[in-house]
């Protein structure tokens, strides 16, 4: 019996407060894939691999591990000040996160 | 007017992982890797392209296309090419034979709408692979995967796309074959042609410059569109849309993401074009049909999900 339970994946509490929602994610699973086994909808969902940025959040609280992410989105300054990319984000316990940080470069700003 | 460019012939591509890179170019799309080199480039092609490679992998930091190279039919044609770059009033840069294994000298250029773009006359032509060049058979037999046929466009996003299409049209001699204006009649979007194919290359406009969209490798039937969907499925592959079909080139179409964002297509069939034809238009109003033809609708990634 507590072998089974042993096996049962973990799950970790995930708030995010900007939309103030949220969701289980099942260890193992980066945020945003968790977030989209859970039918959740509060972090845009684009690329799923480190790349586009649509999941640009801020990370408030908590630990996690993460992969590379596109430096075109999170500069070293950005990564420093919390920001990353939901997709590239593995949770190791219960996180409080801001969703929503991407946003289109012009030109100018570029 | 044809000016002696014949083909898209290569597209660098950044990735974050070139291990899983592989796993998608290779394994999953079914390309064929023919070389590493010195700098851990990695060189791929579709089984029936006849020349050595036209996907090169590189390993960076930020996902995204380096540039797209499209060959020209000699050397005199590169070098008039290349004087009309600079008249055009490019940033040209001449990049010596070699630097890319087993292709001659390159003429690289930058455009309005903030791409890298070379043309080149000679790579090495090692012959579709896997079937012989006489009494060749219909395809090999171990293929992989989707079992993609060859590289056959991509799509970029920038500003100012006219300044890139009179660019491609007025100097490299391309065609507007399909196109999408606005009520002001404002292009927002234009597919060029090189040849007989609704485009080798397209554009959208879009305030920031230099974004990759996709790039796009063709299959030989619909049946082939729905097991690629179904190898996406199996290898839990990011889906971005389909399988479906656009109404702009009509080509019957599936949309995907590499491990490390980049967005890649495989399609089939479409429409095709001739010289005298006017461009196909499409009303920016109906853009969701123009786009995904089934659906009739956009979805916020396929405008906003670029590397
Ligand atoms: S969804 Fe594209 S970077 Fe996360
Ligand atoms: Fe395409």
């Amino acid at each position: 019996m507590s072998s089974e339970t042993d096996q049962t994946p973990q799950q970790f509490l995930i708030q995010v407060t900007n939309r103030q929602q949220s969701y289980q994610c099942i260890e193992g699973e980066s945020l945003l894939k968790g977030m989209e086994l859970e039918n959740a909808h509060c972090i845009e969902v684009g690329c799923r691999g480190g790349g586009c940025g649509m999941c640009k959040i801020r990370i408030l609280e908590g630990r996690f591990n993460s992969k590379r992410m596109s430096k075109a989105h999170i500069s070293d300054t950005e990564l420093a000040e919390g920001f990353a990319l939901a997709c590239r984000v593995y949770p190791c316990g219960d996180m409080q996160i801001e969703s929503d940080h991407f946003e289109i470069k012009s030109a100018a700003e570029k | 007017m044809k000016k002696g460019v014949m083909r898209p012939g290569h597209i660098q591509i950044r990735v974050l992982d070139m291990d899983e890179a592989l796993g998608h170019y290779r394994d999953l799309l079914g390309l064929i890797e023919v070389h590493k080199d010195s700098e851990g480039r990695v060189y791929l092609k579709g089984w029936t392209e006849v020349d050595k490679f036209s996907v090169v992998l590189r390993e960076a930091d930020e996902p995204g296309m380096d540039f797209v190279g499209y060959k020209v039919l000699n050397n005199e044609v590169l070098d008039q090419l290349h004087k009309e770059l600079i008249e055009f009033g490019c940033k040209v840069e001449e990049i010596p034979a070699g630097e890319l294994d087993g292709c001659g000298r390159r003429i690289r250029f930058d455009s309005p709408t903030g791409h890298m773009f070379e043309i080149y006359a000679e790579k090495e032509q090692t012959g579709k692979w896997g079937v012989s060049k006489v009494n060749p058979e219909a395809f090999p037999m171990d293929l992989k995967g989707m079992k993609a046929t060859r590289f056959d466009h991509c799509l970029l996003y920038g500003p100012n796309i006219a300044g890139t299409i009179d660019l491609f049209c007025n100097v490299l001699g391309f065609d507007l074959a399909e196109q999408v204006v606005d009520d002001e009649g404002t292009r927002l979007a234009g597919f060029l042609t090189a040849s007989m194919k609704a485009h080798d290359v397209a554009f959208i406009e879009h305030p920031e410059p230099g974004k990759f969209h996709h790039s796009s490798y063709i299959l030989e039937t619909w049946e082939d569109v729905l097991r690629a969907a179904d190898l996406i499925s199996i290898t839990d592959t990011s889906l971005d849309i389909g399988p479906t079909r656009h109404g702009l080139t009509h080509g019957k179409t599936i949309y995907f993401f590499d491990p490390s964002g980049n967005r890649t297509e495989v399609f089939c069939g479409g429409d095709y074009h001739y010289p005298d034809h006017e461009p196909v238009t499409w009303l920016a109003k109906d853009l969701g049909k123009a786009i995904f033809y089934h659906d009739r609708q956009l979805n916020e990634r396929f405008l906003s999900a670029l590397t």
